[in-house]
């Protein structure tokens, strides 16, 4: 019987003005060259999927989210928690704009003795809920926690960015039987379905297709949207806290290496990184002409 | 055996007093002293929840599940998942027992512990149930043998291994107070009880048992009970054993094992599981490094199991006191510079046992193989005709 101080915690509309919403595509912007920065500094990592996840990135720390950035470990936060943990980059460069950390960190991104893991690590950087990188076991964590939080009647809420190769990874399954077995409508799973793995298309190296119906034949209440266009990011979220009764999974069509065109879309962008000079550069530059606004292929 | 010198036998160990009474022995399974434990720790500690993958009754977690249904988890059979989910739990305040067949957890989700428990250093319990050959019939698919290799090598692990089943209830409960992962394995075989509840205990302190200057025996789980008969045998002889119960086989009492080396200079190591890796790897590893002396090591020599019942099993893979026996010899032998067999003769002696109740037990079938099945019997010979 635990005996829980219900502490107050603030209701968080998920309004979204015109003004906020250029202000929170400015920042994707940002956090995406920081990202080709720090990679290039790195001399390795994954490009692809930290680009293409930049959007709902900064959807979350900017906007969905009701956390306290100086008290990371405050009880009624809501939990982030991020399964495919080699798109880290952009959500350390969200967490640094976000001021959990100071910005200074992120020149030292998989480096000896970096607190910048090259996948992220529970309890080394304020702002990191669960250690990733393995794929498929964050699903499971997400859902203990929401558990927990339905089980102490908490407040708060969890959210689980995840890839599509990785549904790949019996184990998302598992997780999602769970899910769906005790009606977790608190929890919320964003997949960055960006088509694409190591080897290849995801349809070429292990069909995922059909998707949707894959996700609701697991009692999941799915929601589409384009997961670099900010608006129809942050309304599938609202979408997804207004369902009370299964837990949601938002497959979020994104484009693997958005905003650079040379990497958009293809797949072996994604575990390297551009070479510094004339490719990063140019990497960069395109990331500016977008100046608030992501070009996208239909 | 009631003959054996009592003043052996440590008093501070508070052993039964009916140690080598085979009429008064009390036997029960150490899974059963965990879920006597589990449901104290319970009642202490509101954090503790339990998840079960769809083996609840054999792991003996039932009684925690009826007296805390809300803190009970049935999770079916994904022990991946379980323990990712009880690494979620854990990183929002709880304190998870994840209880499964040893074969399966940590057997399938090695990576998840590792990753999940391990790395984010989280005070979740993995309960391994089923360990070891004594599991019997099921065959070598659910004898888990590789369990405490696995789990040892884990930075930051916990690996404890109790002897009996009031053992195993203090061990659940010490381990319920621990605030990092930590791996309990149990034993579905009932073994002898005979540690009581004075018998101290403390995770990472072994315990000695006997005192003795020739050699010295250390063992974890319920085969440490064939260690005390082995001793006692050995007594017979003229040899005086120490027998020391290591029940943390991670964080290894170095100390307690640094002194029995010096002290006695030939050691031998049992458990019911691989020998590399295991115990028997943990206790050489050590002494090589700080004090080389002859050791033979009882356990699973880098082979499966089998089916079989529990008692065949551990004469076949030589896991009784008489190997032990043999053993003792042989590492004393070796430290009093004696030239000994190149084979060690506790292995010889396993394989020929082990042939021949392979022989006798299949002879004793087939001879009874009914006519439809193309042997000489009537049908109504069958077992399963039988009236009672």
């Amino acid at each position: 019987m635990p005996i829980h101080k219900r502490e107050s915690r603030p209701r968080k509309s998920l309004f979204l003005s015109e003004r906020k919403c250029h202000a929170l595509q400015k920042m994707a912007c940002t956090i995406r060259e920081d990202v080709i920065d720090m990679l290039v500094e790195a001399g390795s990592g994954h490009t692809a999927s930290s680009l293409g996840m930049a959007d709902i990135f900064t959807a979350f720390y900017f906007h969905i989210l009701v956390h306290r950035p100086k008290q990371p470990d405050w009880q009624n936060r809501d939990r982030l928690f991020l399964s495919n943990g080699h798109a880290v980059p952009a959500q350390y460069a969200a967490l640094a704009h976000a001021d959990y950390f100071s910005k200074s960190l992120l020149m030292t991104l998989r480096k000896f003795g970096s607190r910048l893991q090259g996948h992220p690590e529970y309890g080394s950087l304020p702002g990191i809920e669960q250690t990733s990188g393995p794929l498929g076991s964050a699903s499971s964590q997400a859902t203990g926690a929401a558990y927990v939080a339905l089980m102490d009647h908490a407040p708060w809420r969890v959210y689980c960015l995840m890839s599509d190769g990785e549904l790949q990874e019996g184990q998302t399954w598992e997780a999602m039987l769970f899910a769906s077995k005790h009606h977790l409508y608190n929890c919320t799973f964003i997949v960055d379905r960006n088509n694409i793995q190591i080897d290849g298309t995801t349809e070429e190296v292990m069909p995922l297709e059909p998707l949707q119906a894959k996700f609701e034949s697991f009692g999941l209440h799915v929601i589409r949207c384009d997961g670099n266009d900010m608006r129809q990011v942050i309304n599938a979220v609202s979408h997804a806290q207004q369902i009370t009764e299964q837990p949601t999974v938002i497959i979020a069509d994104t484009v693997p290496g958005c905003g650079v065109d040379f990497m958009e879309h293809d797949f072996t962008w994604h575990g390297k990184t551009p070479k510094p000079g004339a490719e990063s550069q140019n990497a960069i530059k395109q990331i500016h002409s977008l100046s608030g606004t992501i070009a996208r292929e239909s | 055996m009631s003959s054996a010198p009592k003043s052996a036998i440590l008093k501070q160990a508070y052993l039964s007093h009916h140690l080598f009474d085979a009429k008064h022995l009390v036997f029960a399974s150490t899974r059963v002293g965990y879920g006597q434990g589990l449901v104290e720790a319970g009642r202490k500690n509101p954090s503790i929840v339990v998840l079960c993958c769809d083996v609840t009754e054999s792991t003996q977690s039932m009684e925690f599940k009826k007296t805390y249904p809300d803190r009970f988890v049935q999770l079916g059979v994904s022990e991946q998942s379980a323990a990712s989910i009880a690494a979620g739990m854990a990183l929002c305040g709880k304190k998870p027992f994840v209880a499964a067949y040893a074969a399966f957890s940590p057997g399938r989700n090695f990576e998840q512990i590792r990753t999940c428990i391990c790395l984010q250093h989280l005070p979740v319990v993995i309960v391994g149930s089923h360990a070891g050959v004594g599991v019997g019939p099921d065959g070598a698919t659910h004898q888990m043998t590789e369990d405490i290799a696995m789990m040892r090598s884990l930075p930051d692990m916990t690996v404890v291994v109790p002897a009996d089943q009031i053992e195993a209830k203090k061990a659940t409960l010490a381990i319920a107070k621990l605030s990092s992962p930590s791996y309990l394995r149990l034993a579905r075989e009932s073994s002898p009880i005979f540690t009581t509840p004075k018998t101290p205990f403390r995770i990472g302190r072994a315990e000695v048992y006997r005192q003795g200057t020739d050699v010295t025996i250390v063992a974890a789980g319920p085969i440490l009970y064939e260690a005390l008969v082995a001793a006692d045998l050995l007594l017979k002889q003229g040899i005086q054993a120490c027998v020391i119960n290591c029940h943390t086989i991670k964080p290894l009492d170095t100390k307690t094992l640094l002194m029995a080396a010096k002290q006695t200079g030939a050691f031998v190591t049992c458990e019911d599981g691989q020998v590399a890796g295991g115990l028997g790897g943990a206790v050489t590893e050590y002494l090589t490094a700080s004090c080389p002396i002859p050791l033979e090591r009882i356990g699973i020599q880098d082979r499966f199991g089998t089916s079989g019942e529990a008692s065949e099993l551990k004469t076949a893979y030589g896991l009784t006191a008489p190997f032990i026996v043999l053993a003792a010899k042989r590492a004393l032998d070796r430290k009093r510079g004696k030239k000994v067999s190149l084979i060690p003769e506790y292995l010889t002696l396993a394989k020929e046992k082990s042939f021949a109740l392979k022989q006798s037990i299949q002879k004793e079938a087939l001879e009874r193989t009914p006519k439809k099945w193309g042997g000489s019997k009537s049908d109504s010979t069958l077992l399963s005709r039988h009236d009672s």
